[in-house]
C-alpha cells in the first residue's frame, strides 16, 4: 500500500549552519518515451551525513546516485554537489568536482587481470592522471604508500599483489571500498554495496565501510535493500515511492509500518 | 497408451507471407548466383579426370629446389609476421579512436569505423599492387600490404573488444574524476588484453595465408613460385609449393590455438 502522504521530519536543530554537500531539486528523469523514473524529486544532504536511499526494485535509486554524481544527466531539475552546480560545469571542471567524490557499486568493478594494488591507484587517477597511475608497478611511492594504507583499513594489506579475479566476493567488495576512500573523498555514493554478497559477508562489509566513513567524515548516500542496514547505519532515510521522495526523516523516527508501506 | 487430452502441437510452424516470400527471393538470388559463376553440370562431372591428369603429372612433388623454396617460405613467414606486427601495434591506437564511448566522440569513431571497413574492403591482393606500385616489387611491398590489411582486421575487432568490456570499472574512475585516456588504459585495455591477444593471433594466421600468393604479384613470398610452377607446366614443383604452404598454414593455426587456449583458456 502506498503512502498517503510524504513523510517528512526535518531536526529543527543547527540545519541552517551546516554545509550542505548535495542538494538536489525537481530532479525528474526519464528513459526513452517511457514514464519518468522519478519526477520532481528534491532533498539535501549534510556534510557528514550518511543518507539511506531505500525504495522497491525499479523506483529509479541507482539512477537518482547517478545524477547526483552527475554519471547521468537529469531531464529536468539540478544538482549542486559540494556547494557546486554540475549543469553549470565544464568537463576539466567536473572532473575536478569528481576527484573530492567515489562510487561503490553493487558489484565490486574491479578489473580482474590486474592486482589488488593496481586497482586501488586507479582510486587515484581523479586527482593523478598518466601511465604512472595505470599499473602499480610503475606508480610513484606516494601512490603506492596510500594505497597500500587504504588496503590496510579494510585488512587486505597481504593481499596486494594478488589478482583481483583471485579474491572472493567480500574481498572484492572491500578492495572497492579502498580504491573509493584511497583519495580522500569528502563525498560517496554506494550502490548496494552488500547486494551481490552473502548475509555475513554483507554484515561484515557494510559494517567496515561505515565504520570507515563515519570515522573519515565522509558524506555517504548509500542504497540497500536491507531495511535494517538502512536504519541502522543511516542517519536519514530517504524512501522513493512512485517517482517521488515518499519519505524523508531521521532513521530514528521512521517506523516500521512507514518502511513496509514503501515496499507494498 | 492413453489418447492424449488435448491435441499435440505442431511440429512445425507455418511460415508466415512474408516469411514464405523471403525464403523464395533467397532461393531465386542463389540460384541467379550459380547462374551467373557459370554453374555446369558437365563441366564438373568432367573435372575428375582432368585432376587426376594434374595430380599423375604433379606426383611425386618435385625436391629439386627445396632450398630455395624453403627460403622463398622463411620469407614468407617473415613478411606476415613483420606485416602483422606492425599491423597489430598500429591497431591499438586506431582502435582507441573507433570504439564507440572510450576515447572520442561519435563523429571521431563513425569516421573511423568507415575508413576501416574500407581498408577491409578492399582485398589483400589489391593492396599488394597498390603497394609494388607505391615502393616496387619485393617483400618490403607485401610486408605493407599485410600491415594494413590487419589494421582493417584488429583494428575493427580491437575497437569492439573495448566496447565490449565490462562498463563497471570505468563508471567507478569516472565518479572519481579520471580521465578518458586513463579509464581507457587502466580498466578498459586491461580488460580486453585476453580478446586483443585471440583477435592478434588470428590475424597473424590470417598474415600467414595472404602472405602465401602475395608472390602472384610480385610482392615477395613463395606465391611467385607457384605462378611459375603453373605457368612452365612444373606441376610437381607447384605440388611442392602447395604441399610446403598447407603444412605452414596448418602449422600457425594449431600454434595460435593452443596459444591461444593456454592464454585464455578454451572460451576464444
Amino acid at each position: 500500500m502506498p503512502l498517503d502522504r510524504p513523510v517528512t521530519r526535518q531536526k529543527a536543530t543547527d540545519a541552517g549552519l551546516q554545509v550542505i554537500d548535495l542538494q538536489a531539486s525537481g530532479l525528474c528523469k526519464r528513459f526513452g518515451k517511457a514514464a519518468p523514473v522519478f519526477s520532481g524529486v528534491g532533498f539535501s544532504i549534510r556534510q557528514g551525513d550518511c543518507v539511506a536511499l531505500v525504495g522497491a526494485n525499479g523506483t529509479g535509486k541507482s539512477t537518482l546516485l547517478r545524477c547526483c554524481l552527475g554519471l547521468i544527466a537529469p531531464d529536468a531539475g539540478r544538482v549542486s554537489l559540494l556547494g557546486v552546480t554540475m549543469a553549470d560545469l565544464g568537463s576539466a571542471a567536473r572532473r575536478e568536482l569528481r576527484s573530492r567524490t567515489g562510487l561503490v557499486a553493487q558489484k565490486h568493478n574491479l578489473v580482474p587481470r590486474l592486482s589488488v594494488l593496481s586497482n586501488v591507484i586507479h582510486g587515484l587517477l581523479g586527482r593523478h592522471s598518466g601511465p604512472r597511475y595505470w599499473v602499480q608497478g610503475l606508480a610513484p611511492a606516494g601512490a603506492r604508500a596510500a594505497a597500500m594504507t587504504a588496503l590496510e583499513k579494510v585488512g587486505l594489506a597481504d593481499l596486494a599483489l594478488r589478482r583481483a579475479d583471485q579474491l572472493s566476493g567480500g574481498q572484492s567488495q572491500r578492495v572497492a571500498i579502498a580504491r573509493a576512500l584511497v583519495c580522500n573523498p569528502r563525498f560517496l555514493v554506494a550502490d548496494e554495496p552488500c547486494a551481490s554478497l552473502d548475509p555475513q559477508a554483507g554484515e561484515e562489509v557494510m559494517a567496515l565501510f561505515m565504520a570507515l566513513v563515519k570515522r573519515e567524515g565522509v558524506t555517504v548516500l548509500f542504497t540497500s535493500h536491507n531495511v535494517q542496514h538502512a536504519l541502522s547505519f543511516g542517519d536519514r532515510i530517504l524512501g522513493l515511492q512512485g517517482g517521488r521522495i515518499a519519505i524523508d526523516a531521521p532513521s530514528a523516527e521512521v517506523t516500521a509500518l512507514e518502511m513496509a508501506k514503501l515496499y507494498g | 497408451m492413453d489418447s492424449p487430452a488435448r491435441s499435440l502441437p505442431h511440429r512445425f510452424n507455418r511460415p508466415g507471407g512474408l516469411s514464405f516470400v523471403s525464403y523464395v527471393i533467397v532461393a531465386l538470388v542463389i540460384l541467379w548466383s550459380l547462374e551467373g559463376a557459370g554453374w555446369s553440370l558437365d563441366r564438373l562431372l568432367s573435372s575428375p579426370p582432368k585432376l587426376a591428369d594434374f595430380f599423375s603429372r604433379a606426383w611425386p612433388p618435385s625436391t629439386h629446389n627445396l632450398d630455395r623454396l624453403a627460403w622463398k617460405m622463411v620469407e614468407t613467414l617473415q613478411i606476415a609476421v613483420a606485416g602483422a606486427a606492425i599491423g597489430i601495434v598500429l591497431s591499438l591506437p586506431i582502435a582507441l579512436l573507433a570504439a564507440r564511448g572510450v576515447l572520442v566522440g561519435r563523429g571521431v569513431n563513425l569516421a573511423v569505423r568507415v575508413i576501416l571497413g574500407f581498408i577491409r574492403a578492399v582485398p589483400d591482393l589489391a593492396w599488394a599492387l597498390v603497394f609494388v606500385v607505391a615502393v616496387g616489387l619485393g617483400p618490403f611491398a607485401g610486408m605493407l600490404a599485410i600491415a594494413i590489411d590487419t589494421i582493417g582486421f584488429c583494428g575493427r575487432f580491437f575497437a569492439d573488444d573495448m566496447e565490449n568490456t565490462d562498463p563497471g570499472p570505468a563508471e567507478a574512475l569516472t565518479a572519481t574524476g579520471a580521465r578518458r585516456i586513463d579509464i581507457a588504459a587502466s580498466p578498459v585495455i586491461p580488460a580486453a588484453l585476453p580478446a586483443f591477444v585471440s583477435t592478434s593471433l588470428f590475424g597473424l594466421e590470417k598474415a600467414v595465408r595472404s602472405s602465401t600468393i602475395l608472390g602472384l604479384v610480385g610482392a615477395g613470398g613463395i606465391g611467385i613460385e607457384l605462378k611459375v610452377g603453373f605457368d612452365l607446366f612444373d606441376y610437381p614443383t607447384a605440388l611442392t609449393v602447395i604441399l610446403m604452404i598447407a603444412v605452414v598454414v596448418i602449422g600457425v593455426e594449431q600454434i595460435g590455438a593452443v596459444l591461444r587456449h593456454k592464454i585464455i583458456g578454451p572460451g576464444r
